[in-house]
């Protein structure tokens, strides 16, 4: 109940900013469609719908970082934080409060993805479904860089590290706009060890129905997803016994 | 009966000693003015009480409960109003309301009574839907203020609740700080002397960590030999009368 109120303040702090509103859902959707009108005049196998959509729902999720991050640093610099600090809300209600209310985010950020990619084509199979369900774990991963952002960065560091770092990279290492074999070399291989393409390839192979495409890109995004959030959970601990 | 006893309360950061064994009692009901200049050990003593912050020696005990032993329990009876103003800006002024009574774990039922009643009590009728980031200084520390008291607490916690209003805002204010005493064990820290002068039964003057003196405002000003308290209050800090 404590939890749930809590979250429940969190969602309406970060929907009711027209900001967030604009570029989680605003962004994702003008990416389509621009991607796809290129496509229509230059055809590219990348910018196919089938084969973007699932880029775009991943590569959106970056944003939902920095709407958490930017919201827990806000409160750790204001004195709300303290006055809750002083009230029986216990440390889990304070992570489940801020990590619970990104996931339907997600879901409803990935929803919209696919609504529009339908209307610009793509077939309409039980995959879409499946794929909306494959955003869970891979939001689990950028809710705790959200966290872990949040815990340790101020709201000025969080613009600047998830606004432009973290979608910089979530953008270049995913294979969302260009094919990481183009660049080879080192350049993929780091790619690979990080968890953003490995979180497109999965969407991808969901969307394709080959289920068993999905691995081992479903461990790596868990693996980097339990790890983070550990460390968030730690660092958020920290900053709330400093506090 | 005491709300409030602090023993030999003390805390360090490496090597600085921002409060150092502060013995003090608060009784049930009374209003005890934190008063000192900047780094004198005010706020930090309102974090160790309000179990923000580990004390480095001593204890304080509030209705019995130890803040070392027990913050839980001390949690479910304090609250704190701090010397920023608090509140959730993106929530309306009973969204934010609604909020505490939800941390507080409070049924539907108490959460609208509680409302109304803290909004007729705190005059907030006439922005109860607006958003609380868009209010002027004055409202949004009059909602601090609400917030803090939706819990009912025993011990009430303002630090330095007048800061930054304007003469009108800190008068209404004091209005309603007035209106507390008796009812609510309240602990205030100020900049202000007049402040302090205004609304406290007993003053408390520390400076560089350590208690060094506690009386009312007129044992105070006969202490200092003046009748401006702020004069008083100079005189006791700068060592000239003790």
């Amino acid at each position: 109940m404590r939890m749930l109120t809590f979250a429940g303040r969190n969602t309406k702090e970060i929907l009711r900013d027209p900001i967030n509103l604009a570029f989680g859902l605003g962004f994702p959707l003008v990416l389509i469609l621009l991607l796809s009108a290129i496509q229509a005049n230059v055809p590219v196998p990348l910018f196919e719908i089938q084969h973007l959509t699932p880029g775009v729902a991943v590569f959106g999720l970056a944003f939902l970082t920095l709407f958490s991050a930017t919201l827990i640093a806000k409160d750790r610099g204001s004195s709300l934080m303290q006055r809750l600090y002083t009230t029986p809300l216990t440390s889990l209600d304070f992570i489940l409060g801020y990590t619970l209310p990104i996931l339907p985010i997600a879901v409803v950020q990935s929803l919209v993805c696919y609504a529009a990619a339908v209307a610009l084509g793509l077939d309409i199979t039980i995959n879409i479904f499946f794929a909306i369900l494959g955003v869970i774990p891979v939001s689990l991963l950028y809710i705790a860089l959200g966290l872990l952002c949040g815990s340790v960065l101020n709201d000025k560091q969080v613009g600047g590290v998830c606004g432009a770092l973290l979608t910089n990279l979530s953008a270049w290492l995913s294979g969302v706009w260009f094919d990481l074999n183009l660049v080879g070399g080192a350049f993929k291989k780091v790619a690979y060890l990080l968890p953003f393409v490995h979180a497109v390839d999965m969407e991808r192979a969901l969307l394709a129905g080959d289920f068993s495409g999905i691995f081992p890109h479903l461990w790596w995004v868990l693996g980097y997803a339990v790890a983070l959030l550990v460390l968030a959970v730690w660092l958020f601990l920290r900053q709330m016994k400093r506090q | 009966m005491d709300a409030i006893r602090i023993e030999g309360l003390t805390k360090r950061y490496k090597d600085v000693t921002a409060v150092d064994d502060l013995t003090l009692s608060v009784r049930q009901g009374e209003l005890l003015s934190l008063l000192g200049v900047n780094g004198a050990g005010k706020t930090t003593t309102i974090k160790m009480l309000s179990c923000l912050t580990q004390p480095t020696d001593g204890d304080a005990f509030l209705d019995g409960h130890s803040i070392v032993t027990d913050p839980t329990a001390v949690k479910g009876i304090i609250a704190v109003s701090p010397q920023e103003t608090a509140v959730a800006p993106g929530l309306s002024v009973k969204e934010n309301l609604r909020l505490m009574c939800g941390v507080h774990g409070f049924a539907k039922a108490k959460s609208n009574a509680k409302i109304a009643d803290l909004t007729a009590l705190l005059g907030l009728e006439s922005v109860i839907d607006r958003k609380a980031g868009k209010l002027s200084g004055g409202w949004q520390r009059r909602l601090s203020i609400a917030m803090a008291l939706i819990s009912e607490p025993q011990v009430l916690f303002l630090d330095e609740p007048t800061l930054g209003l304007d003469v009108l805002a800190r008068s209404d204010l004091w209005d309603i700080i007035r209106s507390l005493k008796g009812k609510v064990t309240i602990l205030l820290t100020t900049h202000y002397m007049e402040e302090a002068e205004a609304l406290s039964d007993r003053i408390a003057i520390m400076k560089d960590g350590k208690l060094i003196l506690c009386d009312t405002a007129a044992a105070i000003k006969q202490t200092a030999g003046t009748d401006n308290f702020e004069q008083a209050f100079i005189r006791i800090v700068k060592g000239v009368a003790r």
